[in-house]
């Protein structure tokens, strides 16, 4: 079965209403999981006390903050090069969600770096990273918006989210360079994977999981509305017109 | 209830903040989601007996 | 191509709009800086590069809709499309007549206000040469940010809101260069960074601003 296939509509929606269910609940599993274990059952650290505890949250709304953006960027690619709908609705439908990992990732950050750092809000390159990532998603979210034909709006978001992505590469270094100069050798990293014992790395993974697998029913599901709405405005189109 | 010691409220606002999201964003996509749904059976009810 | 960035350049300076308000807003904001933070000459020594382009980012901001908005609304756009000079080149020259009118006048002004703002003695020329070489970068990503809204009514604010965070570089590297002028430090890494990613988007960008024009224009 090709994976092409679920290019059309239809099939998308047959397939996505099978899988939902099963998603939302591996979802729904693999955070409490994660998060029940790593919340009751792991130590604190010797450094950051219970603090520690927001890295079940933290780490995994980061990741996923970006890994929406890149599913973006490769349903805008499909999308500018085969023209798949599905595809493109599915980057739409997947912004807020990558909105909302974004705010978790910058609040867990703030108010994880206010005991540690001392202050609410450091321009720490990742951080102001994550800032930057917040802003080109609400720029992509209300270009959609403001366009009143689908395909035009596609087309649009599809090409700003190529260029915002390239963008966002170079600020990365940018950021990098801006803020290296005055903390230069405070290992302030919040996510310090080298050295993560396995006490805490277990829970991690399934909160990781239960991130990953809410992110794909959450957008699975969403664009089953969005395929929906252009139904609904293909129709009013219609009735428009007769 | 754990022992949070001296970090409690930040330990629970954290949590706080991002469970409280993630359910204001499943709850909005859910309601959303019924109701184009809603609107979609209707129109299309429309265009059948029309 | 000539006769195009001529009739810009004209309509611009004509139009009244475009030309005299960016360097007005520029000196407002400067002025408007120690209103804000207080006349302690230090704190302004150590902010007036940041300041300085900042205000000169965002006043090139003001003009960016009417790179494209007069023509698409009249139909011209739609000719230059189908004329035989490429789209690209059309983009490029639009770009290069709002960088004429807007970044290299703000360019030119920024020294003068670089004084308000107690700018250290070093900075001056860095100040003039970084925004030389950025503000060319600031003119061709706000003509993508026109190309993306020109069909909108109300498109500046979101212009606004999809142009400001691909600055975000430019704005980094030019001000740096300026503060490491001002402290007499090398400013070798920032500017030739600053001269990297202008020339990366003076390159690359027509073609994606041409894309989105022809998507608008269907």
């Amino acid at each position: 079965m090709s994976f092409w296939e679920y290019a059309n509509p239809r099939k998308f929606m047959a397939v996505s209403d099978k899988a939902l269910p099963w998603l939302f609940t591996s979802a729904g599993l693999a955070l409490a999981i994660g998060l029940i274990w790593g919340f009751f059952f792991t130590p604190d650290d010797f450094r950051q006390g219970s603090t520690v505890k927001i890295i079940y949250l933290h780490v995994p709304s980061a990741m996923m903050a970006i890994n929406t953006w890149a599913m973006m960027l490769v349903a805008s690619l499909i999308w500018i090069v085969r023209r798949h709908h599905v595809s493109a609705l599915a980057a739409r439908a997947a912004a807020p969600v990558g909105v909302t990992f974004t705010i978790i990732a910058l609040a867990t950050g703030a108010i994880w770096g206010q005991p540690m750092w001392g202050t609410w809000w450091a321009w720490d390159p990742r951080l102001t990273a994550f800032l930057i990532l917040f802003l080109f998603y609400l720029g992509y979210i209300a270009l959609w918006q403001a366009i009143e034909d689908p395909d035009t709006a596609a087309d649009l978001t599809s090409v700003l989210c190529l260029v915002g992505t390239v963008f966002a590469v170079i600020s990365r270094y940018a950021l990098i360079f801006w803020n290296q100069g005055l903390h230069q050798g405070a290992s302030l990293s919040l996510d310090k994977e080298e050295n993560i014992s396995d006490v805490f790395y277990f829970p991690l993974l399934f909160a990781i999981a239960g991130f990953v697998l809410l992110f794909i029913a959450l957008v699975f599901y969403r664009t089953r509305t969005e395929i929906r709405l252009r139904r609904l405005h293909a129709i009013g189109l219609k009735e428009r017109m007769t | 209830m754990p022992d949070l010691g001296q970090y409690a409220v930040e330990v629970l606002s954290a949590y706080a903040v991002s469970l409280g999201s993630l359910v204001a964003l499943i709850g909005f996509s859910i309601w959303r989601g019924k109701r184009v749904k809603r609107a979609l059976e209707d129109a299309e009810a429309r265009i059948r007996n029309g | 191509m000539i006769a195009l960035l001529s009739r810009d350049l004209r309509i611009a300076i004509r139009a009244g709009g475009g030309f005299g308000l960016a360097l007005a807003f520029f000196l407002i904001v400067t002025a408007l800086v120690p209103f804000g933070v207080g006349p302690d000459t230090a704190v302004l020594t150590r902010i007036a590069p940041g300041i300085l382009w900042v205000g000169a980012l965002l006043a090139c901001l003001l003009s960016l809709d009417r790179i494209f908005a007069l023509d698409f609304e009249d139909g011209t756009l739609d000719l230059l499309a189908t004329a035989p000079i490429p789209l690209e080149a059309v983009v490029s020259v639009k770009a290069l007549a709002h960088w004429i009118t807007t970044g290299l006048p703000l360019t030119l002004a920024a020294p003068v206000l670089g004084v308000l703002l107690n700018l250290a003695p070093g900075g001056y020329l860095w100040l003039f040469i970084s925004l030389a070489v950025g503000t060319p970068a600031l003119s061709i990503i706000g003509a993508f940010g026109a190309a993306l809204t020109v069909g909108l009514k109300r498109g500046g604010l979101l212009l606004s809101l999809l142009v400001l965070p691909l600055y975000v570089p430019t704005l980094i590297f030019g001000a740096e260069v300026v503060r490491r002028g001002a402290e007499g430090l090398s400013t070798a890494t920032p500017l030739a960074l600053l001269a990297g990613i202008t020339a990366g988007t003076v390159a690359l960008l027509p073609f994606a601003a041409a894309a989105v024009l022809r998507v608008n224009l269907r």
